[in-house]
């Protein structure tokens, strides 16, 4: 991993659909490389999958999401991993953190609707060994997701020509 | 009734860019790539520390030189970055800006009838100034053939007995261009042999894309000779909070201090804090600004070039510098049916003076798609011809 890597994914990071030529000319990388490039770090898995970003809210599929906390007793030798892995099964759980804090585990759930969000944490989450206590947050509203905020943003104006 | 203005105010030139700007508010969709000035908002913890001191009541006059905390952190922020050294108890006076650091810096030095010799192309308010304080501006061509950088020669012939003072602005508006220590050698050596002085405007020198800007004070023994000139504008995207800084040393900071208290008292305090701020935490946010920049320009002037427009990669600011001489138009003709025809906005070279004439000036701090459309209309434009 060098710097010409980290650009390269710096800018994937912000457009994934950028073709390798578009890529090549802003970073004065040849073409070839810039692919050669990506498939190593698509190899390596640095590279998880190319995604997009979405405001559902906006799409208006009514899906509705929670962040899930859990206190969970640790395993000898395994700590909290052989758990958090059970847990990161779930179709439902779309983000699961370790944390510091009052909570272990923080789980982001999605369902359709807030019975099934429910019914996933009081049948498939609380039960589960070793968990001691959840707290579940049902999400109102997204304000801002990994840097993209959701606001109605007017461009400032600016001056056709300044000197 | 007397003609009441000036002799002064009429010997000036209006901008040149007036008609176009008159133009283009009569069209609608217009790519503007006229536009000096970051496409970025102002980084948010800038604005907020602001809004907070406003909250809190600073909004009073702060020290003629501006307040003692911006002026300590930019003493370290210069030492730090460019190995420029300026206390800032005696070197440092905050401007608004640095059009009016560039206006008290001209008016401390130049007397009527000294020359001041100016490196064009270049930012349209440097001759205006010196007129104003009754010099005589006089201009250096800067060539493409030397990629718009100032050859000591070029500039040793137009050095005579009342020249007083060198002007000039690397990174440069309108070109692009960057001098290397190694280049900034040659014209101190002129500048000191001559007993001249230097204003040196480094509004761009945090947009260089290929070696760290070098500052013009810390070449030879330039410091004791050089006025320089810099702000918060163009590095943070702070154009419409007017910060800049002038240092210089003192008896010079001194004579600039006394015009600066008359004219202007002190920068706004709003816009001091903000650049604290700046300083302080928008690292990071510069970075990426200048990243981002860096990644447009290869962009860009590839595009210039493919399609026909010659364009010398420019090694900082934000500004492409295309000549135009291969379609046969001029460079006013070019951009006035450009801006017709396409509907896309760019300056004419000869707008900046000597050596700008058969070039324009593209600013590409807008966004990549932008650029992308513009470059697809101006190549539309060629093949039309």
């Amino acid at each position: 991993m060098d710097e010409k890597d980290l650009e390269l994914l710096r800018i994937l990071e912000e457009n994934s659909r950028l073709s390798a030529d578009e890529i090549a000319t802003m970073t004065n990388i040849s073409t070839s490389e810039v692919e050669e490039r990506v498939r190593a770090l698509e190899a390596s898995q640095v590279i998880k999958r190319y995604s997009t970003v979405i405001n559902w809210e906006r799409a208006g599929n009514g899906e509705v999401s929670a962040i899930i906390e859990l206190k969970v007793n640790p395993e000898r030798d395994y700590g909290y991993d052989r758990i958090a892995e059970r847990l990161s099964r779930f179709r439902q759980v779309k983000t699961l953190r370790l944390m510091t804090g009052t909570y272990d585990l923080q789980l982001l759930v999605t369902g359709k609707n807030m019975q099934e969000v429910s019914r996933f944490v009081s049948e498939h989450v609380a039960p589960m060994d070793r968990i001691r206590e959840t707290a579940t947050h049902i999400i109102m509203k997204s304000y801002k997701e990994n840097g993209n905020t959701f606001f109605e943003q007017t461009e400032p104006e600016r001056l056709p020509y300044s000197p | 009734m007397r003609n009441f203005v000036s002799e002064r105010a009429q010997e000036i030139p209006p901008s040149g860019i007036r008609k176009f700007f008159d133009l283009v508010l009569t069209m609608e969709d217009v790519i503007s790539l006229g536009v000096g000035e970051p496409d970025f908002r102002t980084p948010w913890n800038i604005c907020e520390s602001s809004i907070y001191s406003i909250e809190q009541g600073t909004t009073s006059y702060t020290s003629n030189k501006g307040l003692q905390t911006l002026r300590d952190a930019l003493s370290r922020y210069l030492a730090l970055h460019y190995n420029l050294q300026y206390t800032s108890d005696h070197e440092i006076i905050v401007t608004s800006g640095v059009s009016e650091g560039l206006d008290i810096a001209i008016r401390s030095v130049v007397d009527p009838g000294d020359e001041v010799l100016i490196a064009q192309p270049s930012y349209v308010s440097y001759a205006p100034c010196v007129t104003l304080a009754g010099g005589k501006p006089i201009s250096i061509r800067c060539t493409e053939r030397d990629h718009f950088k100032l050859n000591p020669d070029l500039l040793a012939e137009k050095i005579t007995g009342k020249s007083k003072a060198l002007i000039i602005n690397f990174p440069n508006n309108p070109t692009g261009a960057v001098m290397s220590q190694t280049d900034l050698k040659a014209i101190a050596d002129l500048v000191i042999d001559h007993d001249l002085l230097l204003i040196s405007d480094e509004v761009y020198s945090e947009l260089t894309y290929e070696t760290r800007h070098c500052a013009a004070a810390t070449v030879s023994d330039l410091w004791q000779r050089t006025i320089t000139l810099n702000g918060f504008s163009k590095a943070y995207a702070m154009t419409g909070w007017r910060v800049g800084y002038l240092c210089a040393p003192k008896d010079l900071c001194d004579a600039a201090l006394k015009i600066h208290q008359y004219v202007m008292l002190c920068a706004p305090v709003m816009g001091q804090v903000g650049a604290l701020e700046a300083l302080r935490s928008a690292e990071e946010d510069k970075n990426s600004m200048v990243n981002e920049y860096r990644l447009r320009r290869n962009m860009f002037v590839a595009g210039l070039n493919r399609i026909g427009l010659e364009c010398h990669v420019p090694e900082g600011a934000f500004y492409a510098f295309p000549s135009v001489k291969k379609t046969g138009l001029s460079d006013v003709e070019f951009a006035e049916q450009l801006l017709k025809e396409q509907r896309v906005a760019v300056v004419p070279g000869s707008v900046f003076g000597l050596g700008g004439e058969n070039h324009l000036r593209c600013a590409y701090a807008i966004s990549r798609k932008e650029l992308n459309s513009a470059l697809g209309r101006i190549e539309t434009f060629i093949k039309s011809l």
